[in-house]
Formats: C-alpha cells, structure tokens, sequence
C-alpha cells in the first residue's frame, strides 16, 4: 500500500489519484440518484433519501471495526514473533478505525433525523441505535488511547488488544440490547412502518453503497499513508537524533 | 572469569529520545562498578536496559548469558533492580511490605527479619506504616528489599541518595559481601568521589555512551 | 499459581485494610450518589422503586471505578510495576490477583449499597438466589474488566480521565444485564432474570480469558 517511489513524502499515488476522482465522481452521482433520480417514498416521502447514506454508513462503520480487528490480531501474531514487525497491520488498524468512527457518527446523525421526521422524536431507544452509539464511543475510546504517547510497539499492542476486545463485545452489546428492547414493552409511539425498497429505490441503495464503499476506500489509504509519514518523520527525526549523538564526541 | 553483561553498539530509544547511542560496556563477575556521569547521559537507561525493562532498538546485548533482544523477561528473576523510585506500598507495614516482596520474588521469609537488620532498620520501625518513615529510613527498605532476593546481579540507581553515613557505610558492606560472594553490582551515580574503597571500576557515560573506563581494578 | 494469586489479593486488602480507601470513602460516596438520585427523581418512590436495580449498578460503576484507579495508583505511585515485572510472578497471577482483590472490595461496596437501596427506595427482595447469582456475575464481570482496562490506562499520564471512557462503554451489557437481573429479583419486572444473570458470567469469562492471555505484554512500558 505505500505510494509509488520518488514520492516518498507524498500521500498520493497514480494510482490512489484515480481512485481519487473515482470517489468524487462517484459521491456526486449519488447525490443525483438519491436526491433527484429516485422517487419519494408512498409512506415516508422525502426523509428516505436519507436511507442512502444511512444504510451504507452503517455497513461501513462495522466493516471498518471489522478491518481494525482482524488487522490487530494479525499484528499481535506478528509482533510476538518479532519485534518492531508488523507495523502496517498497526497503522491499518488505525486508519480503518477513524474512517469507521466518522461513519458510524453519519449513521448516528441520519439515523436521528430520520427519527425526527419518521417517529416525531431524534432519539428512539431503538436496539440499533443504542449498540451503534455504544459503539461509537468505544471506539472514540479506541482512539483516544491510540493517541497517548507511548512507544510505538507497546502502544501497537496496547490498541490491539482494545480492539479485539472492542469487537467481540459487539455482539454481546448488541444482543444484549435487542434484548432489552423487544423484551420490554413496546414503546407506545409505534415504530414507523419500514418502507418498501423496491425498483428505483432498490437500485439506488445498492448504487450508493458501493459509492460509499469507494470514498470509504479512499479515506482509508491516505489516513493510512498519513499515519505512515508521521511514522516516518518519527523515525527520522531518531536517526539524526542518534547520528548527532554519535558524532558528538568524535 | 564470566561476563555477566555484555553491551554491543546498544542503541535504546525512550520518550522519541535514544537515551543510550551506541553503548559498549562489558561487566565481568563479581564486578562492582561505578557508573559516573551528569544527568541525562543514560545511567538509568543503561540499568533499566539491562534489567530489560528498556527495549533495546539495535546491537547486541547479553545479560547473564541470555540475548535480551530474544528475552528479556527471563532473566529479570536473578537481578535486583533498586531505581530511583523506591518501589515501595506505603499504606503497609515495613514487615508487610518486605514479606510481600520476598514472597514475590520466591524468597525465604526467614530472610526478611535479616535483610531488615542488615540495613539497619530497628525492630521499633517494623510495625510502621512505611509512609511514616523518612526519605532516608524508606531507601534502607527498598534496599531491604533487594536483598531478600539475594540477586546475582545488583541493579541500584543512586543507591546512597538520602541515605546517612552510616547507612552508606552499611550498604557498602552489603555490596562488598554481595561481590564476593560472586554477585556483580553496578551502582549509578553522579557524585565523583563516592565509595572509591568500594568499587572496583569507574564507568563514565557521556552522551548515551561510554567515555571513560577505569577499567577492571 | 494460586498461591501467587493469593498473594496479590492478600497484598491489595492489606493496603486496604490500613487505609480504609473503601469503606471510608468509596462506600459513603457510593451512598451519597444514592441519595442524589432521589433528588433527581424528586423523590418519586415508585419510580425510585422501579429503577432501583439499576440505580444500583450505576452506583456500583461510579464505587468501582475509583476502586480501580486506587488499586493502580498504588503500584504506579512508587513505581512498584518495576517491582512485579523484575519478580517472579507470572503475568496471569497477577491478573487474577488484582481482580481477585477488586471483587472483595466490590463487594464490600454493594454490602454497603444494597441495604442502602432497600431502605431509600423501598426496595422489597422476592428472589433471594437470583439476587445473589446476579450479584456475582456482575461484581466478576466488573472487577476482570476494570482490571485489564486498569492495566491499560496505568501506564499513561492520563489514566484518570482515560480509564472511564474505556470502561463504561465496555460494561454497558453488564450494567443493563445487571438492572434486568435485579428488576427480576426485586419483582417489579415479570423477566427472564436468570438468562440476564448467566449473560455476566458469560461477559466475566469472555474478559478473564483475554486478561490472562494479553496481561503478560500490557504490563511492558517499553
């Protein structure tokens, strides 16, 4: 995943630029088909425009944990057998966990306009809402103690271990809250009826997902590549620090 | 004779810093070395990496004959590491606290009473909270501690800090002792003329590296 | 093994059993935020009585939290990790130890809040045996959580602040599961308590296995 030689510094590459305006054009038709081309719901009416980013957002946001877990047992099976390997699966981890923590803040957002309009009220102690804002903040946790200065393999692991925790309490979370819920008496504002997803609607959700799915994509390699310049200019700076050292004396 | 640490263009890196640039440093059996320089030149880098509580970025480094960039748990149980924190609980008592940590390292407790006498801390003081000792009475402890695991390898960094002279008097016996009886010591510290009838080679770092070796008295 | 155990936990009452942190201040605390809760529901008793259950557990979140940070405090304050990582105790003992030694505190926290919710909120207890089972399940899940999530936030300077935003989000099953048990147990919910009660023993388990397979390399600083 690094960018193409001579361009060390940079975070872009011919490759990334195309993915680039992919993920441009891409967004833009979106907001074509979902805000013009397709048509209003019979129930819902406008609000389920919202329903094309909601619904992407949210499969992106898990996809990303997803990614964040499955990139930190990988480094934790590498890092035990060497030390300082593995990184990148360090800085994926990373990368994929801001770009799901943003998404699932879009999910969080549409979800409660959708609300608004649909239910008459922003929050619904709706099953899904609650796992996704318990997961929202588990991971604003994540990346809370990715930020600490520490040693970068302890701080590696230190992460990787939150995120496989983080993942496996998913569904315990969201078991446990489904429970709660449907357990409970039903709440008397009776849940909007879900609208039919069919023809137009149909296609457009799919078309918006993969579109969502790109942008995701994109976010992703170039807070990756981030990540992996500050490592950089870490390891630089150390490397002048310990060669002045060196000299110092001679 | 045996080399007990043996340091190779050692590089360590704390805090974004290499606190140790290229250390070179071979210590023999039964050593008692005195580890010189100003603050920051690596002294307690050093002692933290080769109690492998540092991690070492480059070279070779070989403590008691185990490789620590392959283990530097393993070798932890054979050494006392004295920092220049205490390592102290001070809600419990003097006794508990040394009981705790004979315990913890898998020593005797019949040692503890002994260690206690060793260093001088009267039987009055052994049922005190430790937080009501003074600064100078705590280091006896925490030296106390020490040698109820009767390392092979002494880890103490300004050891005589806070101590009287007649505390710095005794734990110079208990090194002499220490030494003797085939353990190797490396004490750091920036005051120039300590313990000369002590040590048997004075290191001096500068820079995160070695500057000047005494050399094997 | 279990002597290693032990002598963790024995080690972390003793530190209580001289400074009273607990019962002399994290108890009447956990009291006091009781008693603010009424404020907060004007005093409703029927409402009062109804959320109880989880009130307590709320309760025990905020106790617990701080027992947390103290039992960390005290081997970071004089740099005592140094001491466990150069002895010969195994990572895993000290994991359990330190739980083993949170879940005794804990529960003399609850001995503390229980009485307290019966008498402030007119709590009635129809299911002794759930009640119990729930309480354990729950002070296990809470103690080998806090302390894996303890080990984390001890090694940096922020750890006052950092380790509730781990914890909380975390234990969120635990405290819901923990409220619906006791609702059940307190006969103002008609609910399967007893699956919400083996639910905690599941999350105590999921946690301890990490715990003791991840604690050796989280107590490394470098």
């Amino acid at each position: 995943m690094s960018p193409a030689r001579g361009n060390k510094y940079m975070t872009a590459s011919p490759a990334t630029r195309v993915l680039g305006v992919v993920a441009v054009a891409a967004a833009l038709l979106m907001a074509l088909l979902g805000l013009i081309v397709s048509p209003a719901d019979v129930v819902q009416g406008q609000a389920v425009r919202m329903l094309y980013l909601h619904v992407p957002s949210i499969w992106i946001a898990y996809g990303a944990f997803v990614l964040t877990a499955v990139s930190s047992a990988l480094f934790l099976i590498r890092s035990r057998r060497r030390e300082d390997s593995g990184r990148h699966h360090d800085r994926l981890a990373g990368a994929a966990a801001e770009v799901g923590v943003v998404f699932a803040g879009i999910t969080l957002v549409t979800g409660m306009l959708w609300g608004r309009v649909t239910w008459g009220t922003y929050w619904q102690w709706d099953a899904r809402l609650t796992t996704t804002v318990l997961l929202f903040v588990t991971y604003l946790g994540y990346l809370a103690l990715r930020r600490l200065p520490a040693d970068p393999m302890i701080r590696g692991r230190r992460s990787a271990v939150m995120a496989l925790i983080s993942i496996i309490n998913v569904p315990i979370v969201h078991f446990s809250v489904d429970w709660w819920r449907t357990l409970h008496q039903k709440a008397s504002l009776s849940v909007g009826r879900r609208p039919e997803i069919t023809g137009e609607m149909y296609w457009t959700l799919l078309y918006s997902t993969l579109a969502v799915t790109i942008v995701a994509s994109w976010l992703i390699v170039h807070r990756y590549r981030v990540i992996r310049l500050e490592e950089l200019r870490d390891e630089e700076a150390l490397n002048a620090l310990i060669a002045s050292r060196l000299r110092e004396d001679e | 004779m045996s080399t007990v640490v043996d340091f190779q263009k050692v590089v360590a890196v704390a805090g974004g810093f290499p606190v140790l640039a290229g250390l070179d440093i071979e210590i023999t059996k039964g050593e008692i070395v005195h580890l010189r320089g100003s603050n920051g030149v690596g002294k307690t880098s050093f002692l933290r990496a080769c109690a492998g509580l540092l991690q070492i970025q480059n070279g070779d480094a070989t403590v008691l004959g185990f490789d620590l960039r392959d283990d530097r748990i393993a070798p932890r149980r054979y050494i006392g590491l004295l920092g220049h924190e205490n390592h102290l609980y001070k809600d419990l008592w003097v006794r508990e606290h040394l009981e705790f940590r004979a315990a913890a390292v898998g020593a005797d407790q019949h040692d503890v009473e002994a260690a206690l006498q060793r260093i001088g801390v009267s039987e009055r003081l052994w049922a005190v909270p430790i937080e009501r000792l003074s600064a100078g009475q705590r280091r006896r402890v925490a030296i106390a501690s020490v040698l109820v695991g009767r390392p092979q390898l002494w880890l103490l960094d300004e050891p005589h800090a806070a101590l009287d002279r007649e505390g710095r008097e005794v734990l110079d016996e208990i090194l002499i002792d220490a030494a003797s009886s085939g353990a190797t010591v490396v004490l750091a510290s920036h005051e120039r003329d300590l313990s000369k009838s002590v040590t048997s080679r004075v290191v001096t770092l500068r820079g995160g590296r070695l500057w000047e070796d005494s050399g094997a008295a | 093994m279990l002597h290693e155990v032990l002598l963790i936990a024995l080690k972390d009452l003793r530190v209580e059993w001289r400074s009273k942190v607990t019962l002399g201040q994290v108890a009447p605390m956990g009291l006091l935020v009781l008693v603010v809760f009424a404020f907060a529901f004007d005093a409703n008793t029927r409402l009062l009585e109804l959320g109880a259950g989880g009130l307590f557990w709320v309760a025990v979140l905020f106790g617990g939290t701080l027992l947390i940070q103290r039992a960390f405090e005290v081997e970071t304050d004089d740099g005592n990790f140094d001491a466990f990582r150069m002895s010969t105790i195994r990572a895993p003992s000290l994991f359990l130890g330190k739980s083993l030694g949170i879940f005794i505190q804990v529960v003399l926290l609850e001995l503390v809040l229980g009485p307290g919710i019966v008498l402030l909120y007119n709590v009635r207890i129809d299911d002794w045996l759930l009640l119990l089972a729930a309480a354990l399940g729950g002070t296990l899940a809470f103690s080998v959580c806090g302390v894996l999530w303890g080990v984390m936030a001890a090694g940096t300077r922020v750890r006052a602040t950092l380790l509730p935003l781990l914890l909380v989000p975390i234990l969120a099953p635990v405290l819901l599961a923990g409220s619906r048990a006791f609702e059940t147990a307190f006969g103002v919910r008609a609910e399967a308590g007893w699956t919400w009660a083996s639910l905690m023993f599941v999350i105590a388990a999921v946690h301890a296995a990490v715990g003791m397979g991840t604690f050796g390399f989280l107590l490394e600083e470098s």
